[in-house]
């Protein structure tokens, strides 16, 4: 095996930083509503899909700025989350049966957009696409970095809130025992339901970055499911920067692995991670 | 509506059902031979199998239009395997045992079609398929192939493709083989190596990843790092347009670059694949649509798939592919003179059937004949047949970076 070159090193390592960063924009709605709303949201990943194809014709179709679009998702979203939290509530679903009932949504998902777009790619062109810039010897593409910034200011913008306000010390007190936290007045329904507006806002959002950088196809919703919770359980359920975190790690450990050796090793190292990370601290999660 | 009105609209359309019925009772005087097939309706295969319902209609229309088979009227029966191989089995099973089908169509993409093959061994019934990639899985001797790869395309395609470049202006002298582990590409892309040593052409990276691979950056970076003259992408569907595009975001441009099976439309869009190569049974081009019946296909597939939200509504591969296995059919059928499989089977191995992909021959290991598979290029957004020669669209050929 010849040793990779100082560039393709720093390459790869970036990479696997804008992936992983995506990784921990998808995991940080799944592990806060894991964490906090004890729902295991399988549906979260077919919103974001949905959002990244209601991106796709509000630009491709419509000529709105991709970004802009965002105006737009970010509240339809918010609502989504909030009527599957409302339904997961009114029907008392339990947190292993939310796992099963968000996969039913998922699938209603899934086939909604293939009747809609049908199961063939979908590709966003848009003005982001094709810009990139260089810093120093390596290349920095706008869509990747866009999401980077984004899952970065969303996850330290959502851990200043839980430290901070009132709110998410409410949460987290909901999280940690409902009926103490009721009995000092906190409104449990209502703090969930506006957790799950935020949850869906976040599925907008990687939704978008999603459309900007990669070709779009109803079943590639499940490609992420794995990676992502590897994130999550990694980052820590709850936690708002844990997914960010973690997901940078896996995406970091399998570029450098593909740098180094065959890509096909690479999820074979990511997922080794986690379960070493579980074999040595077992209460983690 | 009132009540009466929606009677007497019930009524009418009930006398027309039964006039159209018995109209088409009385074409042969006999029910309709029943053809079953599965193909993937729903789930992650269903872009490309909507290709294989378009053409099966069109075909089943025409071949109503000639007067049947048998002097019989033909009905294809079609069911939603939902892409997956094991209720492709099921379903079959369903056809053959429930429906009471005479006779089979394939499903489409490899592991539906090994279910499918698998039920017409038990049931001693002919399967003819479109589009199954690895011959050396069709073991059953009443399965033929529409998809004419000869019984070793581990050999025959990488030396047909770097023969194509060895006899461009600028032959390549090094290769880099990156491929999914997608079993029907995986095999073809290990024969290319071997074919490139043969050739003399040096391997200066070679790569793999799973199916499913999400972050193709680290892929391109090592591809720049090599700068091979000749990038062989063993790519099934979106991946070569992944990895076309994770090359762009860092600068990379390949020299000379091949994708064993993507996805045709998408690829030839793409303002990143110039040069493009990869390979073919069909383009919408002389010398293919000189063979009979092609030219009346390709207006009516045009139709059709625009008219199905196909985005893509272009003969090449897949619907050639689905259209020679219905003239393989019809033409077993035909020539056998009965609906008995085994001599539906032995007609067809002992016969050449000339299709709109050639005149094929199923008397090789298992009953594949030639390799029919041709070099075609992105040329102007377009694909287009490039090598051999004899296959080129007129005045084009292998273009060169």
């Amino acid at each position: 095996m010849t040793f990779p070159s100082g560039t393709l090193l720093a390459q790869s390592a970036l990479s696997g930083v804008f992936i992983g960063s995506l990784y921990g924009l998808l995991g940080l709605g799944v592990g806060l509503a894991w964490g906090l709303l004890h729902v295991i949201n399988l549906a979260h990943f077919a919103f974001a899909f949905l959002a990244a194809y209601l991106c796709y014709q509000l630009a491709s179709v419509g000529g709105m700025d991709p970004l802009l679009t965002l105006a737009l998702i970010v509240p339809l979203f918010a609502a989504l989350g909030v009527a599957l939290q409302w339904l997961l509530e009114r029907f008392d679903v339990s947190p292993l049966n939310s796992l099963l009932a968000t996969f039913g949504v998922t699938a209603i998902i899934e086939a909604g957009i293939q009747w809609k777009w049908t199961a063939d790619f979908r590709k966003l062109e848009s003005t982001y696409a094709g810009q990139t810039f260089k810093v120093g010897s390596l290349f920095v593409p706008l869509p990747e970095l866009l999401t980077l910034l984004a899952s970065v200011a969303l996850a330290l913008g959502i851990w200043a809130a839980m430290r901070y306000t009132r709110l998410g010390r409410a949460l987290r007190a909901l999280a940690e025992d409902a009926p103490i936290a009721a009995a000092f007045g906190i409104n449990r329904r209502a703090h969930a339901l506006l957790l799950a507006a935020v949850c869906g806002a976040l599925a907008g959002i990687a939704g978008v970055c999603l459309a900007l950088g990669f070709t779009l196809t109803p079943s590639q919703i499940y490609a992420w499911v794995g990676v992502v919770f590897a994130a999550v359980m990694l980052g820590g359920l709850g936690s708002a920067i844990g997914p960010l975190i973690g997901g940078i790690v896996i995406g970091v450990s399998e570029a450098l692995t593909m740098a180094f050796a065959s890509p096909s090793w690479a999820p074979i190292v990511s997922f080794s991670l986690l379960i070493g990370l579980l074999l040595l601290k077992p209460g983690r999660t | 509506m009132s009540i009466i009105a929606r009677v007497a609209r019930w009524a009418g359309a009930t006398c027309v059902g039964l006039a159209l019925a018995s109209g088409a009772w009385a074409q042969g005087g006999q029910p309709p031979i029943r053809i079953g097939s599965t193909l993937a309706l729903t789930g992650p295969l269903a872009a490309t199998s909507m290709i294989h319902k378009v053409v099966g209609e069109i075909y089943v229309e025409q071949l109503n239009k000639r007067g049947g088979l048998l002097g019989r009227p033909v009905e294809w029966i079609v069911k939603d395997d939902q892409s997956k191989p094991d209720l492709a089995r099921t379903l079959y099973e369903q056809l053959i045992t429930a429906d009471k089908v005479d006779l089979l169509m394939g499903p489409y993409a490899t592991g539906a079609i090994l279910s499918a093959m698998g039920v017409a061994q038990r049931y001693h019934k002919v399967l003819i398929h479109h589009t199954f990639g690895i011959p050396a899985m069709a073991k059953y001797d009443m399965q033929f192939p529409a998809w004419s790869l000869g019984p070793n395309p581990g050999t025959t395609v990488p030396t047909t493709v770097l023969k194509a470049l060895a006899a461009s202006p600028k032959p390549p002298k090094t290769i880099a083989i990156v491929t999914s582990k997608f079993p029907s590409v995986h095999f073809m892309s290990l024969g290319a190596r071997g074919i490139a040593k043969k050739m003399g052409v040096k391997e200066v990276l070679f790569l793999e990843w799973d199916f499913g691979n999400l972050d193709f950056g680290p892929i391109a970076a090592r591809i720049k790092d090599a700068n091979p003259d000749f990038l062989w992408v063993g790519a099934i569907g979106l991946e070569g347009n992944q990895l076309l595009e994770a090359m762009h975001k860092i600068d990379y441009t390949p020299h000379e670059h091949f994708y064993l099976y993507p996805a045709p439309g998408p690829m030839a869009k793409s303002p990143l694949a110039k040069n493009a190569m990869s390979v073919t049974l069909f383009e919408e081009h002389p010398p293919f649509t000189s063979a009979p019946g092609a030219e009346e296909f390709i207006k009516l597939y045009h139709e059709r798939a625009a008219k199905a939200g196909i985005p893509d509504p272009t003969v090449e591969v897949q619907a050639a592919a689905s259209y020679t296995a219905w003239q393989i059919l019809e033409a077993g059928v035909r020539g056998a003179g009965s609906l008995d499989d085994k001599a539906i089977a032995a007609w067809i191995k002992t016969h050449h059937i000339p299709t709109i992909t050639g005149n094929l021959r199923f008397d090789g290991p298992n009953n594949y004949g030639d390799d029919l598979m041709r070099v075609k290029q992105v040329q102007n957004g377009h694909w287009v047949t490039v090598y051999p020669k004899d296959f080129a669209a007129p005045g084009a050929t292998l273009q060169v970076q």
